[in-house]
């Protein structure tokens, strides 16, 4: 599959000026319950044509992390229209990640 | 029906898992967030045997394709209680009911909350309970840890290689955690102790901005600037829809010896939600063995 990765370079582009919803996984490699919730945000991804899902490693892109207030990962936020709609801290079910999408 | 009903994925559960398996029995393990439990946190695992260093997450997802390779099922469901029948119990979760002529309790633990006005709410927003985890989100930053066990000094002295200063607020004059780690604690230029005091309030905007306190000694009510708040004063166990199931200590633990047995019979306690003194994986991987086989037994 297509790699999910955004940087600070193409955040605006990708999830800021997104036509449609865009959840974002804020997360790091060194962060288990992140690569725990990684294949569903993945699954998600591949059975959800009506958003876009993309993942923002923190470490690389502190800056967009401070931004968006994100204080513990991993956080999943569902942007719309380039706003943080709703968000989600820590390792869930897929069942509280589709319901952001709700 | 299956055999054994195992509720949490953590190392006791998924352990018990393998072993009724592989005792001929069927087993389902239930879930309600991600398999793994509470080591998934811990980025490097050194003290379990056989094993010189592997990551939580490594490790969890080993024990989890282990149990799945073995035949068990797997739920995720979050059970609110549980009934006993004539020679089975049912375990009612939020979206579906599960039958086993056996039950091992494997609900483990977490971190303890303080129960004050602005905690939950700042829940992620700077209020955490996993320095290792969040820590670097405080980078240069003024944070507070609340707690006097090692645990806390354990996340003062992670949070002090980071953060700008690190306050620990206790409740007590003196502290439980270990003399070399306090030693350590106090040689840090960065960290400072407020000890003897109740904490009131968590406060900010859009995140948190102040921890609010009272002196217990002279009834002063302060306040502390902080961006971060970790809250680290111990553990409680998952058991409290279990409290008109099963005999629960003061605490909360599910009272049962090594053998893992509880005062209902066919059910069965393993891993760090049972009254226990030691909570370690190995300790847990035990229960979740001994408390397969008794239920094995049981059944036979």
């Amino acid at each position: 599959m297509a790699s999910l990765a955004v940087n600070k370079d193409n955040f605006e582009a990708e999830v800021l000026k997104s036509e449609v919803p865009v959840l974002v996984d804020f997360w790091a490699s060194w962060c288990g319950p992140c690569r725990m919730l990684g294949p569903i945000v993945e699954e998600i991804s591949e059975e959800r044509s009506d958003i876009k899902v993309f993942k923002v490693d923190v470490d690389a892109n502190q800056d967009l992390a401070a931004k968006y207030g994100v204080m513990s990962i991993p956080f999943v936020a569902l942007f719309k229209g380039g706003e943080v709609a709703k968000s989600s801290v820590g390792a869930v079910p897929k069942s509280e990640l589709l319901a952001l999408l709700d | 029906m299956y055999d054994v009903l195992i509720i949490g994925a953590g190392t006791a559960g998924l352990t018990a898992a393998i072993y009724t398996m592989r005792a001929g029995k069927t087993a389902c393990v239930i879930e309600s967030n991600m398999y793994g439990g509470q080591i998934v946190n811990s980025p490097a695992v050194e003290n379990y045997p056989g094993f010189a260093s592997i990551s939580g997450y490594d490790y969890a997802n080993q024990l989890y394709e282990q149990a799945k390779g073995c035949g068990a099922d797997y739920v995720t469901d979050n059970i609110t209680s549980v009934y006993r029948g004539a020679s089975s119990f049912t375990a009612i979760g939020a979206s579906g009911k599960y039958e086993g002529r056996t039950l091992i309790l494997a609900t483990g633990a977490k971190r303890r909350k303080m129960g004050v006005a602005g905690e939950d709410a700042f829940s992620g927003k700077g209020v955490s309970y996993c320095a290792t985890c969040d820590g670097m989100f405080f980078r240069e930053k003024d944070v507070a840890v609340l707690g006097g066990g090692n645990t806390a000094f354990d996340d003062a002295l992670f949070l002090s290689n980071y953060c700008n200063s690190v306050t620990i607020l206790h409740r007590r004059d003196g502290f439980r955690g270990e003399a070399a780690k306090l030693a350590s604690l106090k040689e840090r230029e960065n960290v400072r102790f407020i000890t003897d005091v109740t904490v009131d309030e968590i406060t900010g905007d859009a995140k948190v901005s102040a921890i609010h306190y009272t002196d217990k000694k002279t009834g002063e009510k302060k306040e502390l600037s902080v961006d971060g708040v970790f809250v680290a004063i111990g553990q409680e166990p998952d058991t409290a829809f279990l409290a008109d199931v099963v005999e629960l200590d003061a605490s909360g633990y599910i009272v049962a010896g090594e053998d893992c047995e509880t005062n209902v019979e066919g059910i069965y306690a393993a891993g760090d939600c049972r009254t226990k003194k030691i909570r370690q994986l190995t300790t847990a991987a035990a229960d979740g063995t001994v408390a397969a086989l008794a239920a094995v037994t049981y059944i036979d």
